[in-house]
Formats: C-alpha cells, structure tokens, sequence
C-alpha cells in the first residue's frame, strides 16, 4: 500500500479480546467484550457516552485492568499477569482526547523523551525520529515551541507523532477530536487517514461518523457495556439492522431532527 | 444632609489619615528617644562583635539552614512517596512521623538531639552542623512532606497515563514527567520552608559549642551582656536575617514568573 505523503510503511499487529468485563464497583461498565483487529486494519468504535468503548480501549493497554477476560495485544498476552507491561506499552501507541502532552518539554522533547529514557536510542537517533515524525503531521519546523504555544489541532498532532517516534505496531485514539475547536478536527482526521492508508493498525473511538464511514475497515457499534452490532462501516452507518444502532445515528447524523419522545 | 457616596468616600479617607498620623505623632511624643538610642541603636559600641557576627554569624545561618534543608528535602520526599504508596503500612508510617515532628516545637527536637542522644548512648557525640542538620532537618521534612505529597497529586492524572502509555516504568514517569512541573507548583511554599528554616537555625543557640560554631542569633544574645548597648547587636542579627529571606523571596517570585509560561 503506497501514499504520496509518507513513503514509509508500518509493522503492524492486531489486538484479540476475548470475554472482557470490566467494573467499577458495583457497575458493570463491560458486559464481555469479544473483539479482533486485524494487522493494518482500522476500527471505530461508536456509541452513546456511557457505552464503555473508552474503557475498552483503556483496557486494550492496560491503562484500565479488566476484571476477567484475555487482551492479546501487539504479540503480549497483555492480562497475563507475568507480560512486562512497559515493554507491551512501547508497542501500542496511545492518543488522548486532551492530548496529555509534556507541558513542561518542548514540542521536539515530547516526541524525544521516551526514546530515550525507555527505548536507549542515542539524543541524535531520537531526534531524528521525532523529526521524521513531526514533518509527518505536518509540524515539522515547530520543534521549538512549548505545547501551550500550539493550537488544540497542533497539540494533537504533535501528540500522534510523539506516539508514532515510539515506532508502535498499532495506534489507539480515545476521542482524539473531541476536545478540538470545529475548525482544527479536519488536520488531526487528515493525519488519522493518512495513517490508516500507511497501513497502521488503528482502534479509534471516535464520534465522526464520516470519518468512521470513509476510513473504518470496520465499525463496532456499542451500548450499555456490550458490542450491538458490528460490520463494514458501510453497513454499519448506512444500514444499520439493530433498532438501538439505527436510533443513535440517527440522533448522531442528524441532530437538529431528533424528536423527543413522550 | 445625606452624603453622596464620593462625599463619604472622601470623609473616610480622611479620617484614616487623622488616625494615622495622631498615632504617629503619639508614639514619636511619648517616647523617650535616648533610652531607646542607647539600647536600640547603640551601633557605635557594636566593635567587638563586628567581623564575627558576620565572617562567623552569617555564615553559620546560611550553612546550617542549607545542610538542614538538604536533609529536610530528601527525607521530605520519601516520606511523600510514602503517603503515597499503595502498602498502607508505609502511609501509617509516614502520617505518624509527619504528624509528630509537625507537632512537637524544633527546640525539643533540637535538646533531644544535643543532650538527650549523647546521654543515652554514651560514646556517641555529632559535631554540632550535624545536630542541627537532622533536628531541623526532621522537623522541615514534616512540612516539606505535605507541600511535595500536595505538589505531586497536583500534576493531572492524564500526565502519567502519558508517560506510561509511551512505555515509561512508574519511576521513570515519576522522575522524567511528574517532578519537574511538581518543582514548579511547590516552589512558593518551598521558598516559604527555607525562611522558616533560616529563622529557625537560631534555636541553635541552645546548643553552646564553641565560637567557630555560633550562629547570628547566639552571637547577639552573648552582645547583649558584654557589650552594654542593650538589644542593639539582635536588631542588627534581625536586619541580617532580612539580608537573607528578601532577596531568597525575590528570587523565588521572579523564578515563578519566568516558568509560569510553562504551566498548564
């Protein structure tokens, strides 16, 4: 698979749940989740707030500990209790909805840190991954800069390189543009698609149903802590066969029409 | 006659500067300026006291309230990690020390140290410096505990699941992510800890020792007695202790403002 902006292409691993539960306290946040991604696909994972799918991808890299189930992950056995986590970590790319970016580091140590520090890369081979990596997403003379000197836009996208100089095998997005001013969505979607054609393996939670419809090999439609429906995102969000799928698109899609019932 | 509010607005002002200046005028009336020249501001018998309370005096404050506040912070920031640990016999432990030695007054820390240690170990006898650097150091690691435990949990959550989705292990995110921007957010009631503990290095004079160990405050209380200018060499200690905290404030402030840039 080629693309005009980027010539490199990514080692991709998929992800494999099985049986996921997750609670907090006496709330079943996870009724049991069973979920693949495939090497170099991309998934969206839809729903009303509330569903579980960020949980879900918390609990993808642990971030959140499932209380019963199997993650494989990027070639781990990310719930068995022995798989050094750290290492599991370095090859599974996170993006955050508030981007969690370094405020006390440049844009430059942001994506040079971690190299560093945990893979032992030389200051001059970090660097000139994170440069790769930030010209990539387009900021490529913003080194420099301080992350509250940037954009929301700018600041996720440095956030996705910063993830990227990790050289992940698969990337998760918790909501990546849902804290972005209207006008910056676009930059950060278009790194996302330019990804997905470099063939990263991707789980996306997201609420941009046209992007899910245009990028997702796949979309995953949850609700109430269980997987409704699953499917090409062309059928999923142009013909959804469950009543509770067809009722939240049609709320997502269409806001200024949803008639309040009773 | 009602007022108009600029009309009272002016009448209290006024009355405030009737006050000021009547209490001004009270105090400069009523006391009795040559008794208090002679043991007040006496400077001119201050000779023999002069070099040392400074080559000596000054030197040992600062000294003691560095080694002190070194001990003070590395104890500080175990014992915040402690609070914070997941093994709650650590906190116990920890809430138990912060609670003690934040209770107890430095000045019994410090005899307990200088006279009840070597009395109930006989043989062991610490130089003075290391006396005072653990008393003080106990006592401050107390307060700095709470102020770096409050700093820590202040840096958001989102950081360290930053850190350790990239791949970094706990301490390494504690280290590399988490400290630097706590430093930033405890640096003011840090500043306040070092003033505290320069002001308090003069309970040292409890202590005694020799000359070479004497710091401003025991220095000026030997020249109230040998010098006849009544409290004259502790208003100069005093002005020397304000050599040392203003400027260490100022520091402080304009350190502040240069990395608030960098704070979320």
């Amino acid at each position: 698979m080629t693309d005009n902006n980027t010539q490199t292409t990514f080692k991709a691993s998929g992800v494999d749940i099985r049986g996921l539960h997750k609670s907090y306290g006496d709330n079943e946040v996870l009724k049991g989740i069973d979920l693949e991604v495939k090497p170099g696909e991309v998934v969206c994972l839809i729903g009303p707030s509330g569903s579980g799918k960020s949980t879900l991808l918390r609990c993808v890299n642990l971030l959140e500990q499932p209380n019963a189930g199997i993650i494989h992950v990027g070639g781990f056995e990310a719930t068995d209790l022995d798989v050094n986590l750290d290492t599991m970590r370095q090859k599974v790319g996170m993006v955050f909805q508030q981007f969690n970016l370094f405020p006390h580091l440049t844009v430059m140590q942001n994506c040079t840190v971690a190299q560093t520090k945990v893979l032992k890369r030389s200051a001059a081979q970090a660097k000139e991954t994170a440069q790769k990596n930030l010209t990539r997403v387009g900021l490529g003379d913003y080194g420099d800069r301080f992350p509250d000197q940037l954009s929301g836009g700018q600041q996720q996208r440095v956030a996705i390189a910063r993830a990227l100089s990790m050289d992940p095998t698969l990337m998760l997005f918790d909501e990546p543009t849902s804290a972005l001013d209207p006008e910056t969505v676009g930059e950060v979607l278009a790194i996302m698609r330019s990804l997905a054609k470099a063939g990263m393996t991707m789980l996306v939670v997201t609420h941009e149903m046209s992007f899910a419809k245009e990028v997702a090999d796949r979309v995953v439609f949850m609700d109430g802590g269980v997987v409704v429906e699953e499917g090409p995102a062309k059928d999923v969000i142009g013909n959804p066969q469950q009543p509770r799928t067809q009722d939240f698109l049609r709320r997502v899609l269409d806001p200024t029409h949803v008639e309040i019932a009773e | 006659m009602a007022m108009t509010t600029r009309q009272r607005a002016r009448l209290s002002k006024i009355i405030q500067i009737v006050i000021f200046v009547g209490i001004i005028v009270a105090v400069v009336l009523q006391v009795d300026w040559k008794i208090l020249g002679e043991n007040f501001f006496a400077f001119d018998k201050l000779g023999p006291i002069f070099p040392d309370l400074i080559t000596v005096g000054l030197k040992n404050t600062v000294f003691y309230t560095v080694i002190s506040f070194a001990f003070g912070l590395t104890l500080g920031l175990l014992l915040a990690l402690m609070k914070m640990a997941s093994f709650a016999p650590y906190r116990w432990l920890a809430t138990g020390f912060i609670e003690f030695f934040r209770g107890v007054p430095a000045i019994l820390v410090l005899i307990a140290f200088g006279y009840g240690v070597p009395t109930a170990f006989p043989g062991t006898s610490w130089p003075q410096p290391v006396v005072v650097m653990v008393s003080l150091g106990l006592v401050s690691a107390a307060y700095i505990a709470e102020t770096l435990r409050a700093g820590l949990q202040a840096v958001p959550k989102g950081q360290i699941e930053a850190a350790r989705s990239l791949g970094m292990p706990a301490w390494r995110a504690m280290i590399t992510i988490v400290i630097p921007q706590a430093f930033k957010i405890v640096l003011p009631p840090m500043t306040n800890e070092v003033i505290l503990l320069t002001k308090d290095s003069s309970l040292a004079f409890i202590l005694g020792a020799s000359m070479a160990q004497y710091e401003m405050t025991k220095i000026g209380r030997d020249g109230i007695t040998s010098l006849g200018a009544g409290i004259t060499p502790l208003i100069v200690a005093g002005a020397l202790y304000l050599v040392i905290t203003v400027p260490l404030s100022l520091v402080a402030r304009k350190f502040e403002s240069r990395t608030a840039r960098t704070k979320r």
